[in-house]
């Protein structure tokens, strides 16, 4: 589904991923942890597209295509979303109407017609139930005046009215309360299906606990240093960032 | 060179007041007195401070009819510039000349008249006397004062204490010359409307005025000038629309005197054009007032929109609230000129205004000027101008969804845009003006 190749990016020449190399395959879930500065969000921000980071080498399929070809609007209508570690408030934008629009052209993108108002209703319903968001909720503007909770859910809320099959959560357990933190990775477990797979990007093991990865991935002064299995964020937790470092070092 | 220009183009106009004036119906010395005053004054040109981002004076270089062009306009024209469900009482001017066939008045109150400035002057030149000229500034406005000298018909509204006119008037000025000029050796039209609404104690009345003048040519000038008188207790609402006005450059000037604890809300929404100016002076001149200026302008090419407003808090405990949003792109301009006195007497006022504008291209260009001029020691006031680009986490955001660049853009201009449509408090209008803004964003 998604194949990271020798991937070298930056912002405002400063190098910060310095080859990372990743392969995920549909419905798998992928974690990458790393300590503060290692490159995690500049990742995300790159596979999302944003324009600020420039890619310097290496590159990016995205079941089969160039995604770093793609306009950042492309590559949400090809099937990636990211969950924003700081989702933005735009007020005067309802979330409705938002999400109407991003809907419908997400349909026209694959030659679908708009979808049916009745049907969107329901939708919408049905999802906000998912993470536990009130209609009230849905119809403020878009993260406007939101609690950081109801911020990361209304995250979850849009991952699953939009059905994306690679999803990107950048850090959102940050600014969680443990209960929140549940209705998070609650939402998010009940999107996992073979179809789809996610990058799950944290500080800490905690989220883990609730959204149990596939892979775990390190990632070190913008490059992967260790892969593994579960038990690796498990590993990490006990023995903190500076075991890795001192293996690296030793290498 | 500017001098010589401004000397003869004003020049021309007070020979044009001598050679018409015989024909002019009645107020012939307040005429005289208003022409002697604009050719004192003169057409502005940029070394007026008021009008130093708008040249007025590049408007009239060339020679104008004075007499407004008589044009035939059928019913169903028009039903293309209705609002829908409105329900209005649809006032039609043709070139500034009421139209006693093309407007239709419905649910009209007993004691309210409407009628064309005309009919006023001639069957009630007293109640005209005893309004006409008295709010609007000859002394310093060259053109309130050409158009108090040339006034010749408009629309008259006069509504009784205790009466509540339910249905809006909608008044509709079509601009159009449609012919061939008929005089070869003039370019254009200068056409001056007159409104003259007095509003008594206890009542209410709501105005929305639009304008076409897409069929028309852009050497045309309409300057209009407006004076609402508001009774006491009054609650008086005045929605400017200038939407399809691409033929005609045009000046206004909207001139309200309120009482005691009145309201007056207004409205300006600009959105195609050439050239604007609008100029709003309100005198809460009672205690207790309410006054809230809103506009909305939405420019791009060289459009030219200058929007200038004064509060004049003469009396204690008035409240007033301005917000005006303009979006800017390609070569356009927009001026925002908000001045607010405070006077010595106006304890405990309550003055906010709010000028917030958006530049989409690197050409646009906005001059915001708020004034603040306060006499009065016990007064809560504030201004603020912001200016800026589209914010740019928000545009990625909502494209990370799926959003085109397009869509994302309109979803946030509109939003923007939004605050100033919220005011609008006929629903009908609200729906058809969100409409248009929607419309005109996606152009």
């Amino acid at each position: 589904m998604l194949s990271i190749k020798n991937l070298h990016a930056g912002i405002e020449g400063k190098e910060i991923l310095n080859g990372i190399n990743l392969q995920i395959k549909a419905g798998e879930v992928h974690a990458i942890m790393g300590p503060n500065g290692s490159g995690k969000s500049t990742l995300s921000s790159v596979l999302a597209g944003r324009k600020e980071y420039n890619v310097t080498e290496g590159e990016v399929r995205f079941n089969g295509k160039d995604l770093l070809e793609m306009s950042p609007e492309d590559r949400a209508r090809e099937g990636l979303f990211l969950a924003f570690q700081y989702p933005v408030e735009i007020p005067g934008v309802s979330t409705i109407n938002f999400l109407k629009t991003a809907i419908n052209e997400l349909r026209a993108y694959k030659k679908l017609p708009p979808m049916e108002a009745k049907y969107f209703l329901k939708l919408m319903k049905e999802k906000q139930a998912l993470v536990e968001l009130t209609t009230s909720l849905a119809n403020r503007s878009v993260n406007e005046g939101f609690s950081g909770g109801e911020k990361k859910r209304n995250e979850v809320f849009q991952m699953a009215m939009l059905e994306p099959t690679l999803a990107i959560l950048d850090e959102t357990d940050s600014g969680l309360d443990i209960d929140a933190l549940k209705i998070v990775a609650n939402g998010v477990n009940k999107l996992r299906s073979k179809d789809r797979s996610f990058i799950v990007i944290t500080h800490y093991q905690r989220l883990l606990e609730y959204i149990v990865p596939d892979f775990v991935h390190v990632l070190f002064n913008g490059k992967i240093v260790k892969s593994g299995g579960k038990e690796l964020a498990l590993e990490l937790e006990a023995k903190g960032y500076d075991w890795v470092k001192k293996e690296i070092a030793a290498a | 060179m500017n001098v010589i220009e401004k000397m003869s183009s004003t020049e021309k106009l007070v020979s044009e007041f001598q050679r018409v004036k015989s024909s002019l119906k009645g107020f012939l010395s307040l005429r005289e007195k208003a022409i002697s005053e604009f050719e004192r004054v003169g057409i502005p040109n940029r070394k007026n401070e008021e009008w130093k981002y708008s040249d007025a004076s590049a408007l009239f270089k060339s020679e104008f009819n004075v007499e407004g062009l008589k044009l035939k306009v059928g019913k169903h024209d028009i039903d293309k510039f209705l609002v829908p469900n409105l329900n209005a009482s649809v006032v039609v001017l043709v070139n500034g000349i009421y139209s006693e066939e093309l407007s239709s008045l419905e649910n009209i109150p007993k004691g309210v008249v409407i009628s064309s400035f005309a009919q006023a002057l001639a069957e009630k030149p007293e109640i005209v006397a005893t309004h006409f000229s008295k709010y609007a500034d000859t002394t310093n406005d060259a053109f309130v004062a050409l158009n108090t000298a040339f006034a010749s018909d408009g629309v008259f509204i006069s509504v009784p204490d205790n009466t509540i006119v339910k249905n809006p008037i909608h008044i509709i000025n079509i601009i159009s010359v449609g012919l061939p000029l008929v005089k070869g050796d003039k370019e254009g039209f200068l056409i001056q409307p007159r409104f003259l609404f007095i509003i008594g104690n206890n009542s209410e009345l709501k105005i929305v005025e639009s304008f076409d003048a897409s069929s028309s040519q852009a050497k045309n000038v309409c300057n209009s000038v407006a004076e609402i008188s508001i009774g006491e207790k009054s609650k008086v609402q005045y929605y400017k629309l200038q939407n399809d006005c691409t033929g005609v450059h045009l000046i206004s000037s909207v001139n309200a005197h309120q009482q005691k604890e009145s309201h007056f809300d207004t409205n300006t929404i600009t959105l195609n054009g050439d050239w604007v100016r609008n100029n709003l002076n309100i005198v809460p001149d009672a205690e207790h007032c309410e006054t809230h200026l809103n506009g909305l302008f939405i420019t791009c090419g060289n459009q030219h929109v200058d929007n200038h407003t004064l509060l004049d808090h003469r009396k204690p405990n008035c409240e007033s609230n301005q917000l005006y949003k303009g979006i800017l792109d390609e070569k356009s301009i927009g001026i925002f000129n908000g001045k607010i006195f405070v006077r010595r007497d106006a304890q405990k006022t309550n003055a906010y205004q709010s000028s917030k504008n958006i530049l989409l291209s690197d050409d646009a260009t906005i001059n915001t000027k708020p004034q603040l001029e306060i006499y009065a020691d016990d007064v809560k006031c504030s201004h603020g101008s912001t200016t800026g680009q589209l914010n740019e986490d928000a545009m990625f955001y909502l494209r990370s969804r799926g959003l085109s660049e397009n869509s994302a853009r309109n979803l946030l201009l509109f939003a923007f845009a939004g605050d100033v449509i919220e005011e609008i408090q006929i629903e009908p209008l609200k729906i058809y003006l969100a409409e248009l803004v929607n419309q005109r964003l996606k152009k």
